[in-house]
């Protein structure tokens, strides 16, 4: 009995969803991305990790395709996202900010209605479509009924909600989220991510707690030292490249593998 | 979705009729106080050559410069909020009005572009304010970008060094008129309101208007923070040129006609979004809308209040402007833009 390996390469599967290769990208004079190479396949929950600076947003809003890379391309289903124009890639990749300052007169619908902006004039909005697009989304968030509140009346963890369906009521084929667990105390942090798990898209996202990384998500992209590679969530590797010790741990009731840190033994 | 969808379109609706009504209402009042009746029979053109005289010469083109100019100014404010992402701002924070008062002063104190005659002055502030809006859109965009935080340090440091220059000017100008007449039009004044320098206002105010009407959906995600407007396909960097250079030829031209009226463009803002929401859809025609009810009923003001002087604009709009812009700050429910 072997465990089923993975399709040898050449064969003929899926394209994957998401290709990039050869990104590479400068801020000023520092070069944050060295010839990046990430495929996302359709249906996938990606996670993009990786220590603070080491370019996690940068690669997430190239692969989002709101920034342009120095150098290399990103292909959605065949189609380069820098040939599309900025409102047919809005229609196919949602890119979900972290936003941390809202207009507080808004109201949840009319935020997660913005979400529409690619599919019509900037001038038209309301409307009964709109409605039901909206309320649709809220409940996938498990938000419905709360159209009419406005955003400075919502919790941390609602405005992140919130934030959610406005990125899925774009309806793209791609979502792309930006820490969504940001500033989320733990219990609001798992109901997330649950519910991103659960939504049954493909999704792309950066995250800054590993634990949570490796429990959500089909496999992580670890962006460090201007490179980035994909890989299974290996212990190791992850200690390695945050320069922690990182242990594996049987949960005793869930019987799930979570990641416990400590500082590395060779760093005084 | 919103339970009460049809709000924000009932308030511009009444907003509406107060202004058909406040209208002939303004036109009472005045050196000499008219009965409404005989100023709406004027307007039809009944009654006697004296009365039409007053009316229709006088104060019809001064109380229309009022709601042009108002309606402008608060249109402004949500621009340039919107722009800025700072509740704080007016449309006065680019440095364009310094501008304007450079141009005004030079053609007060020294004559400047007499060739213009009687335009002299709002030509000197219109160019004044345009070139203002091009340094401080230079700089600006010289230093990385039209960022909310550079325009708003830039706009503020250009005027700053503008407004010292027209104050040189006045300071170096021999004639005491001179001082009273810089002051009085920095102060915003709409005495100068005739038909012929109507035309020019109406239409920058109605096309800036249109202009902001048909991109709100944008203005709108501007609003909710560059990056989601960016992943919904709105070009930043454009809108952003795009408000900028907007909101100077239309800060401008209304500087150059009723000189810097304070306040209007800073808190009538804040009054739409509280009848109407945030968006801009509604927001611009209820700030339009209540900027020119507003501005309308403050030249009243201006022009009674000190019988026989008028007292300037600003004066007006800051005696009932702080304390509205208090009075909103204190409302827990109001957060003036920001969430928390």
């Amino acid at each position: 009995m072997t465990a089923p390996s993975p399709a040898p390469a050449g064969s003929r599967t899926a394209p994957p969803l998401l290709r990039a290769t050869g990104l590479t990208c400068a801020i000023g004079r520092h070069v944050v991305l060295r010839d990046v190479d990430v495929t996302i396949e359709a249906g996938e929950t990606v996670g993009i990790v990786g220590p603070n600076g080491a370019g996690k947003s940068t690669l997430l809003r190239i692969l989002a395709g709101v920034r342009p890379p120095a150098a290399g391309t990103v292909e959605l289903d065949g189609v380069a996202l820098g040939s599309l124009s900025r409102r047919e890639r809005a229609r196919r990749v949602a890119l979900v900010a972290q936003e941390e300052d809202l207009p507080a007169e808004l109201r949840v619908g009319e935020l997660v209605a913005l979400g529409l902006l690619p599919h019509r004039p900037p001038w038209a909005g309301g409307g009964k479509a709109e409605a039901r697009a909206v309320d649709a989304a809220l409940a996938a968030v498990d938000m419905a009924g709360t159209a009419d509140r406005p955003l400075d009346h919502l919790s941390g963890g609602e405005r992140r909600r919130a934030l959610l369906a406005r990125g899925l009521v774009q309806d793209t084929e791609l979502l792309v989220l930006d820490e969504p667990t940001n500033h989320l105390d733990v219990r609001h942090r798992l109901d997330l991510l649950g519910l991103v798990r659960g939504l049954g898209r493909t999704v792309l996202m950066a995250l800054h707690d590993l634990d949570l990384a490796v429990r959500f998500c089909d496999r992580l992209v670890l962006v460090h030292d201007g490179t980035a590679r994909s890989a299974a969530p290996d212990p190791a590797v992850l200690g390695a490249v945050f320069g922690v010790a990182a242990t594996p741990v049987r949960h005793p009731v869930t019987g799930e593998t979570h990641l416990l840190f400590d500082r590395h033994p060779e760093v005084p | 979705m919103s339970g009460q969808p049809w709000r924000p379109v009932v308030v511009c609706v009444c907003l509406l009729l107060l202004l058909a009504v406040a209208l002939p209402a303004a036109m009472a009042f005045g050196a000499e106080a008219l009965p409404v009746g005989r100023v709406v029979d004027a307007l039809r053109g009944g009654g006697d050559l004296a009365t039409r005289t007053i009316v229709l010469d006088l104060r019809l083109p001064r109380s229309l410069l009022a709601i042009v100019v108002g309606a402008g100014l608060a249109v402004a404010g949500v621009a340039v909020q919107t722009l800025v992402r700072n509740p704080l701002a007016d449309p006065y924070l680019l440095g364009v009005q310094s501008g304007a008062s450079v141009g005004a002063t030079a053609v007060i104190t020294a004559g400047a572009l007499g060739a213009f005659g009687v335009w002299a002055l709002s030509a000197g502030a219109f160019l004044g304010a345009l070139l203002a809006g091009i340094l401080v859109a230079f700089v600006t965009l010289s230093q990385g970008g039209l960022t909310p935080l550079r325009l708003i340090l830039s706009g503020t440091v250009i005027g700053s060094a503008l407004s010292a220059i027209a104050s040189y000017l006045v300071f170096r100008s021999a004639d005491p008129a001179a001082a009273q007449a810089v002051l009085f039009w920095l102060l915003g004044s709409l005495a100068g309101a005739e038909w012929d320098r109507l035309w020019i206002p109406t239409a920058v105010v109605g096309v800036s208007l249109a202009l902001l009407m048909a991109a709100s959906g944008w203005l709108d995600a501007m609003a909710v923070g560059p990056d989601t407007a960016s992943a919904l396909g709105v070009s930043v960097p454009a809108v952003r040129a795009g408000l900028f250079a907007l909101l100077a030829l239309l800060v401008g031209a209304l500087v150059a006609v009723a000189g810097a009226v304070a306040f209007v463009g800073l808190v009538l803002p804040h009054i739409a979004r509280l009848l109407v929401g945030a968006r801009h859809r509604f927001v611009l025609p209820a700030a339009a809308l209540a900027g020119a009810l507003f501005l309308l009923a403050v030249d009243v003001v201006a022009r009674i209040a000190v019988r026989p002087t008028e007292i300037p604009l600003s004066v007006v709009t800051g005696i009932v402007g702080a304390p509205v812009f208090l009075v909103l700050m204190g409302r827990r429910r109001y957060s003036f833009g920001a969430a928390s």
